[in-house]
């Protein structure tokens, strides 16, 4: 188990080299260049000097290969560098400001999707075709086609226009600091109230749809008929038997969204005007910030690449019959 | 090339030209007086939302409108524009001119401080003007000082600045965000001045409010200064919120969590006109500092001909263009400038809609219709172009189909094709890989257009894409920019649009009005041709409608 995870880890190596060279290449081919805000304007006065200035300065002159080089260098030193937007602070630090409401937000998010798409699924997998399963099926369908922007400018006009109970956007009231620490929280939780809502909804109908799938397919198996044949009551059939064999799949696809945590929902982010990843990220790539791309896309593909191997491991932890085989393989 | 947004120091958040306001504006003033109670007073928070995260705190060294808007609040300039867009002094009491425009005076105030406490003078001119001349400070608007041949200080309260030849923008470039020497100059002499603190945590200007705090992604919070040199403003704390979505920015002005906004036409015209959102804001409009074009690429032998442009001129309908586009919220423009702006020429050549005169022109020009009703030339050649427009602005979208409506009624066939931005510059615009297309050009508060229409600025990374070359053009253009006398330059810059009329290098479209909306709380506002902005130390909330407890 240790060799095999040893041999998983150094394999990464040379992937996430692969990843990050085809990302420099293809960020820096894209048209466009530092500074150069999109916004579709333009305007009277020439900036010709200052791009020079600033080429030279970031070593965009120089030919791409030696750029990758000179900056793969300086990660191996973990120096991500600084951004190229006017400010130049250090890409660490600027991922490290946004990365902590991301993650709340983003865990919130997936342990509400836990919560509730596995009963779903166990449901609607034991009472199949039921009326509780039909339901549960239109909700997901809706899930899946309902855009997160069209939801999210629903619930502002209903709950933030209309009815007034909720703040629209932000993260904070504006009179944050003079409020009592329950207020604060308080305050804080109505804002994030309605992000969490439009994003734990798509996710949501897709994950309850897994659980259910992989349910289906596990009371089939003859172990699952031989326990009813013990006489075991149904909760435990279902609940013990059958459950911890069909959470293998959804491991699986939990330890792939891992990565998802950090990367932030950039159309969630930007409709509620949050400052996470997501809109870190979208703005770096439209000033060409190719600092803060790169350093986000490294930890982002480590993340995946880490959580690929940690489901890999998961897996044997939940099934035994991965963990033997693997003890047997060494011996 | 730069967004248009982000155009002179001076330009910022302003409109030139007659505010032509709608009744909204004028009840917004008639409000704003006479009524018991609604003294000017101190107090309040107001709140603005930017769409763009602002990109630091030194605005000499940034480029992007949202970290202006900030800057020009907490720093000043030696000179400023007033609601008739005139020059008036800010940091400077009064300057001279010498008769050869070579030699300009400036007396400073003596009662300015930085917000340090550390007072104001002529050393920190000269220290501005070092930086922005400096190889190493990272700034666009070096150009304007390049024409300085010394800058000098007699005593600490007059500055001598010389000029090598006669400089047009030698006033207006003064203009320019003093920085603080006792804090910056180390900054500046390693060229790190973006990495000063002063960039990112502890501004120190000289302007109406100070700085708080900056949340990246979230907020940028101002309060008044109580020692700025005009006196303390009266809004007492300026919170700008940022918020990316556009939807999500008209929401929260609906739910009155944002005190000003701009809105689009449709916002404007259609979904505003309730009576709760009337008591709520007052609405304006103005003039935009910016005009929408339809360009040829003068290289093509089809458009090198002027009758051709000519024709197209008459075929495009203005009216309908605004009526369709901008639901009737902007006016036709003749050429560069804004209407109502002391460069701007109304007696020029003008196109009104006329098929029949369009086809003879290009009957003139060598192209007939056939009997299908297609334009040929005499070898027999379709004319048919393609028009570009950048992805995104669905205003220019519309402008190009509608112009490929109008073409085809003449038998020119129009491919429309949106190029997302960044691609559209790289790969068609510099390359000088175009037909024709749609854009817009944001237009500074001097009347200077050399970049844009001088025939030695046609490189691939300078401005006169169309690649015009007018030798009389020229001459005006270097003429205009070699006087410091306005009536002097009116004279040229006349004749510029004559000639620009006459010969139609781009078919001048349109100026689109600004339309922001403010909370009706706030008084003081009066809409000139500056818009609304220049005077926003002057707004209050009376003391019974303030809404926030500033901090």
């Amino acid at each position: 188990m240790f060799r095999y995870a040893l041999r998983r880890l150094l394999l990464a190596f040379p992937l996430l080299i692969g990843i990050t060279f085809v990302s420099f290449v293809v960020i820096h081919l894209a048209p466009g260049r530092p500074g150069e805000v999109v916004t579709g304007e333009l305007s009277a006065e020439s900036q010709k000097e200052l791009w020079q200035m600033l080429e030279k300065e970031y070593g965009l002159d120089k030919p791409l290969h030696v750029q990758y080089w000179t900056w793969l260098g300086r990660l191996a030193r973990l120096d991500f560098g600084r951004s190229f937007s006017p400010d130049a602070r250090p890409v660490l630090q600027k991922i490290g400001e946004r990365l902590p409401i991301t993650l709340l937000l983003n865990i919130i998010e997936m342990l509400i999707i836990i919560a509730f798409a596995v009963p779903i699924g166990v449901l609607s997998a034991t009472r199949q075709y039921s009326l509780f399963d039909k339901v549960t099926t239109v909700f997901v369908f809706v899930g899946f086609a309902t855009p997160d922007f069209w939801l999210a400018l629903l619930l502002m006009i209903l709950f933030g226009v209309q009815l007034g109970w909720l703040p629209i956007s932000g993260l904070r009231s504006l009179n944050w600091e003079y409020l009592s620490f329950w207020r604060q929280q308080w305050d804080f939780a109505g804002h994030l109230l309605l992000p969490i809502v439009v994003a734990t909804f798509g996710g949501l109908a897709g994950f309850s749809r897994y659980m259910r799938q992989s349910m289906l397919e596990v009371i089939r198996q003859d172990y699952v008929q031989s326990a009813r044949a013990k006489g075991l009551p149904e909760r435990v059939v279902i609940g013990k038997h059958a459950l911890r064999n069909a959470m293998l799949p959804i491991v699986t696809v939990l330890g792939l969204s891992l990565p998802g945590l950090i990367g932030g929902s950039v159309i969630v982010e930007s409709i509620f005007a949050i400052p996470g990843m997501g809109q870190l990220m979208v703005q770096a790539v439209f000033e060409r910030d190719y600092p803060v791309i790169m350093g986000n896309l490294v930890i982002v593909s480590t993340l995946t690449l880490g959580a690929n191997l940690l489901a890999d491991l998961t897996y044997s932890l939940v099934d035994p019959r991965i963990r033997v085989g693997a003890r047997r393989g060494r011996r | 090339m730069r967004p248009a947004a982000a155009v002179p120091a001076l330009a910022l958040a302003v409109a030139l030209a007659v505010a032509a306001c709608g009744g909204e504006a004028d009840s917004a003033v008639d409000q704003g007086v006479g009524r018991p109670g609604d003294t000017p007073a101190h107090g309040d928070t107001f709140i603005e939302a930017l769409t763009g995260n602002i990109s630091g705190l030194i605005p000499n060294v940034l480029t992007d409108s949202a970290s202006f808007e900030v800057g020009s609040l907490i720093y000043s300039g030696l000179v400023t524009r007033d609601r008739d867009l005139n020059l008036v002094g800010e940091l400077a009491e009064s300057w001279k001119f010498s008769r050869d425009c070579l030699d300009l005076t400036l007396t400073l105030r003596r009662n300015a401080r930085w917000h340090d406490g550390r007072p104001f003078t002529a050393a920190d001119v000269i220290f501005t003007y070092e930086t922005m001349i400096n190889p190493k400070t990272p700034t666009a608007y070096r150009e304007d000082f390049k024409a300085v041949e010394s800058v000098v200080a007699p005593d600490p309260y007059t500055v001598h600045v010389r000029y090598r030849q006669p400089y047009a923008k030698a006033l207006q470039s003064w203009g320019i965000w003093m920085l603080p020497r006792h804090l910056l100059e180390p900054y500046v002499r390693e060229g790190k001045l973006r990495e000063a603190p002063q960039n990112r945590t502890s501004p120190v200007g000289t302007g109406a409010y100070r700085f708080r705090e900056w949340k990246p992604g979230e907020k940028v919070v101002l309060v008044a200064n109580p020692d700025y040199f005009e006196g303390q403003p009266y809004i007492s704390r300026v919170v700008y919120r940022i918020i990316p979505s556009q939807a999500t920015i008209f929401l929260e002005l609906k739910a009155k969590g944002v005190d000003a906004a701009g809105l689009t036409a449709l916002q404007f015209k259609r979904q505003t006109e309730y009576p709760a959102f009337r008591k709520a804001y007052h609405k304006y409009e103005y003039p935009a500092n910016a005009y929408t074009y339809l360009g040829f690429n003068l290289k093509d032998p089809r458009f090198a001909d002027r009758r051709v442009r000519q024709a197209i001129a008459h075929a495009i309908d203005k009216q309908e263009l605004i009526d369709g586009v901008l639901l009737g919220l902007g006016r036709d423009a003749t050429g560069p400038y804004k209407p109502g702006t002391w460069a701007h020429n109304p007696n020029v050549k003008r196109y009104p809609h006329d098929m029949a005169k369009a086809r003879a022109l290009l009957a003139e020009a060598g192209w007939k219709a056939n009997d299908d009703g297609v334009l040929v030339d005499t070898h027999g050649q379709r004319f048919a172009f393609e028009l570009l427009t950048n992805q995104g602005n669905d205003e220019r979208k519309k402008v190009a189909e509608i112009v490929q409506a109008s073409l085809k009624d003449l038998g020119i066939h129009v491919d429309i094709r949106v190029i997302e931005w960044a691609s559209f510059l790289k790969e068609y615009i510099k390359k000088r890989r175009f037909d024709a297309i749609i854009l817009g050009w944001g237009i500074g508060l001097d009347p200077d257009q050399y970049e844009i229409w001088h025939s030695s600025k046609t490189g691939p990374d300078e401005l006169n894409h169309i690649s015009y070359a007018n030798p009389e053009v020229d001459a005006l253009l270097e003429q205009g920019r070699r006087s410091c006398r306005q009536a002097e330059r009116k004279t040229y810059y006349d004749r510029l649009q004559a000639i620009l009329a006459e010969d139609q290098p781009i078919v001048f479209l349109y100026f689109r009005d600004a339309l922001p909306v403010v909370s009706s709380r706030v008084r003081g506002i009066v809409p000139a041709p500056n818009g609304i902005r220049y005077n926003f130390n002057e707004w209050y909330v009376p003391k019974h409608l303030q809404r926030y407890t500033a901090g």
